[in-house]
């Protein structure tokens, strides 16, 4: 009697099982099919005069891996739908947030994608290393050569082999601010940082607002790289370029005084009870406040500034207007030295190709494109330190109107006295950059001190 | 080993077995204190849960700004969340199509897995051949290797050995090699607890139905998989949570078009977690399947945790 019911029941199972099977297989034609390009293309056509020296192709398909995803991702996807009608390459983006571990693990099982925009330059590096990277096609070195600044290009390059061209960009060296607040109160925007102290003194005096910093750095398994940009802005702006180039080299080791140095000049700041953490609590509570939520205390009127890069425009809450008269803006970071120049800190992937398919390169090319970056830019909230990106396309997402703290960041990008440099965590070691390094910020604002966090990040820096 | 010499058991008698522990266990843990204790602790158990539910109820700048509880003061309820998450634009969630990506995944790797434990256990336990018993101390001993160590190695055969270089990179196809994967982690657990249940079985079942002509094949189907059926159920229960809730094997082998729910789960917070109220909404709905799998399969369930825990 029991086995009978036991068959009736496994042939329910199996007919479930067949229903769902034929579910997901329409499930899965439907989602891959949104972006079929006409194979063969219409290059023949005025429409596709652009994308001709693109080539055409048979039903290609490039894969690109990415950490970005969700909204972001669609946005890519859209900028792409001309070039794959066009070309007939399929490009199938595929975000994930495991990306970094995810990345090295399908690289070591031959399971490489085609093409992967990698935002640490480290990362790069280990991916080169293990023979994983093809070298950027002559077409798409020269390119890069015309349409990036020479810096940008020696992150995506590894050993003297230019690998990656750059794609987005982003801008850290910026200080929130509500520009009603500040008008309200007639507190002005410091120019440098001696100025930016001054300020925080009037404000934490005037009892205003609860403290005048707001900081957070809690980001789940990356808790900690808040404070990483903090010590590195810091470091370019009393260290200047060189010294910072031989700190992420290691050059010179991470306890060097200089650095240390750098520690406790935004320990003045973040470890001082008087400044921090408006509308959340003491110092401490910087290790539990999330990155996402660290700015809000400022439209609530509890906090005055929050340090945190332009990408943070995406994380006021829904309907505050980021503009210079608006709800929230930012200002620069001012330097501790105006006449050393406009230091810049800040980030963007490298999309390197893992083969020298020809549809690979052909997507890897075109990614540089001045039109492509100019639509892509228009669709909203998204920059690169291409040269030929103008900022009347720096649109944002929501209305397609100018963003303006984007195209702040183009400007600096752009400014000839800028000197930028790539976030400094990002080049180091991964078990360093992406390691030590955070959790070290997180006992350090939590107590410990200066001295034994920064010898205990020495300590773990992998040996040769 | 102080139970009784059994006379000639039947199969009901290796049921019957089963339900007198489940009885003992049962008397024992019926005080009033326990059972104060154990209503202390499923509270305190179930509150996050609860909040959760609650949360993934809430709009979503209620959800940012205050916790769960104010709601009991301050109500207010939508759908927003749930339908943003099921039937989102294409990247931000449509769990809908990665539920029935964990549909896909889950059942087939589940039946597999009972299909070749069973067969196994059965040639370890009835069948005599030489090194049997090194064979079933190698099974045993295999699940002390994390699969973590298989990861790359079994990630290089699918993508580029023969017959799985055949199968469109993204395409759904890559489903096989999921189940693949899932049935070779799952095996030994699957094989050592069915061997187990199976070796109870009366030899004296066996030798009746080989004297009445019946080949192994027979016997295996005509005899021993009738009497495991509840052993099937309880390690299916089993084999089931535990594929339907990986991320690991999801997350390596699952392509874009592949990916379970779990793995789609994880991505929904956005590229900066700036959305993670819809956590609340996903995590949700991954926990429906198995909340109703368990429940509806309780008894099993229970039955199946006995059979490991308390032999002889």
């Amino acid at each position: 009697m029991a086995a009978r019911t036991w068959r009736r029941g496994s042939t329910a199972v199996a007919s479930a099982l067949g229903v769902a099977l034929a579910l997901s297989a329409c499930g899965g034609s439907s989602s891959g099919g949104t972006a079929t390009g006409t194979a063969g293309g219409s290059t023949g056509s005025a429409e596709c005069a652009d994308v001709a020296q693109y080539g055409t192709f048979n039903n290609a398909k490039v894969e690109i891996y990415s950490s970005i995803r969700d909204v972001e991702a669609e946005r890519f996807e859209k900028s792409f739908e001309h070039f794959q009608k066009c070309t007939g390459i399929d490009i199938q983006w595929n975000g994930s947030g495991e990306f970094e571990a995810q990345l090295q693990v399908r690289v070591k099982g031959n399971n490489a994608p085609d093409l992967a925009p990698i935002p640490q330059p480290g990362l790069l590096q280990t991916l080169v290393g293990l023979n994983a990277v093809k070298p950027a096609s002559e077409k798409v070195a020269t390119a890069s050569k015309a349409n990036f600044p020479a810096d940008w290009l020696t992150y995506g390059t590894v050993n003297g082999t230019f690998y990656a061209p750059p794609l987005g960009a982003n801008v850290k060296s910026f200080v929130w601010y509500s520009p009603k607040m500040f008008k309200d109160n007639g507190w002005a925007i410091p120019q440098t940082w001696d100025e930016l102290l001054k300020l925080s003194d009037t404000i934490a005096k005037s009892g205003k607002v609860d403290k005048p910093w707001c900081v957070g750095f809690e980001s789940g398994d990356a808790s900690g790289w808040p404070g990483t940009d903090w010590i590195e802005d810091i470091m370019l702006r009393t260290q200047g370029v060189e010294t910072y180039d031989q700190w992420w080299q290691h050059k010179i080791p991470f306890n060097d005084p200089k650095v240390q140095d750098a520690f406790d000049k935004a320990g003045a700041i973040l470890k001082n009870p008087a400044y921090v953490n408006g509308g959340t609590g003491d110092v401490k509570s910087i290790a539990t406040t999330a990155f996402q939520d660290g700015g809000k205390p400022i439209v609530d009127g509890d906090c005055a500034m929050h340090r945190q890069a332009s990408f943070y425009a995406n994380q006021w809450p829904e309907g505050t207007k980021v503009a210079e008269d608006g709800d929230v803006y930012a200002f620069y970071l001012p330097p501790v030295d105006p006449a050393k120049g406009k230091p810049v800190l800040g980030g963007g992937e490298f999309l390197a190709a893992f083969n020298d398919k020809a549809e690979t390169q052909a997507v890897q090319l075109y990614m540089q494109d001045v039109n492509w970056v100019n639509e892509k830019a228009k669709l909203g909230d998204w920059i690169t330190a291409h040269k030929g990106l103008k900022t009347e396309n720096v649109l944002t997402v929501t209305d397609q109107t100018p963003n303006p703290i984007q195209i702040l960041s183009v400007q600096i990008l752009q400014d000839p006295n800028s000197v930028f440099r790539f976030d400094a965590s990002d080049m180091m070691p991964a078990s360093v950059g992406a390691g030590t390094f955070w959790k070290g910020m997180i006992n350090w604002v939590t107590g410990a001190d200066t001295k034994s966090v920064t010898d205990s990040i020495e300590k773990s820096w992998p040996a040769s | 080993m102080s139970t009784v010499v059994t006379p000639p058991p039947s199969a009901g008698a290796v049921v019957g077995a089963a339900s007198a522990k489940a009885a003992r266990v049962k008397k024992k843990s019926t005080s009033p204190l326990v059972s104060i204790i154990v209503v202390v602790i499923a509270t305190i158990w179930t509150i996050p849960t609860f909040g959760l539910v609650l949360s993934s109820f809430r709009p979503e700048n209620d959800i940012k700004k205050t916790g769960w509880w104010t709601v009991f003061s301050n109500p207010s309820f939508t759908l927003e969340n749930y339908k943003e998450v099921l039937f989102g634009s294409s990247s931000n969630g449509q769990l809908a199509n990665f539920f029935l990506n964990s549909v896909v995944i889950t059942v087939p790797s589940v039946m597999f897995s009972l299909f070749f434990g069973a067969l196994a256990a059965y040639a370890l336990s009835w069948m005599n051949w030489k090194g049997r018993d090194w064979v079933f101390i190698a099974i045993f001993a295999l699940q002390i290797v994390p699969l973590q160590m298989a990861l790359v190695p079994l990630l290089r055969i699918f993508s580029t050995a023969w017959p799985f270089s055949l199968l469109d990179p993204q395409g759904t196809g890559k489903f096989v090699i999921i189940w693949i994967a899932h049935v070779c982690f799952g095996m030994p657990l699957v094989t050592f607890l069915l061997h187990n249940f199976m070796s109870d079985l009366p030899g004296e079942l066996m030798e009746a139905a080989r004297v009445d002509g019946a080949d192994h094949a027979r016997i295996f189907r005509s005899i021993v998989v009738p009497l495991i059926v509840p052993a099937l159920a309880s390690i299916g229960i089993f084999q089931f949570l535990y594929i339907w809730n990986d991320l690991l094997v999801g997350l390596v082998f699952g392509t874009s078009e592949t990916k379970p729910l779990t793995a789609a789960v994880a991505d929904l917070a956005g590229t900066r977690g700036q959305e993670w109220q819809r956590l609340t909404a996903g995590a949700f709905v991954s926990m429906v399947v198995p909340l109703l799998v368990f429940i509806s399969l309780q008894r099993y369930f229970v039955r199946g945790l006995l059979a490991g825990g308390l032999k002889g």
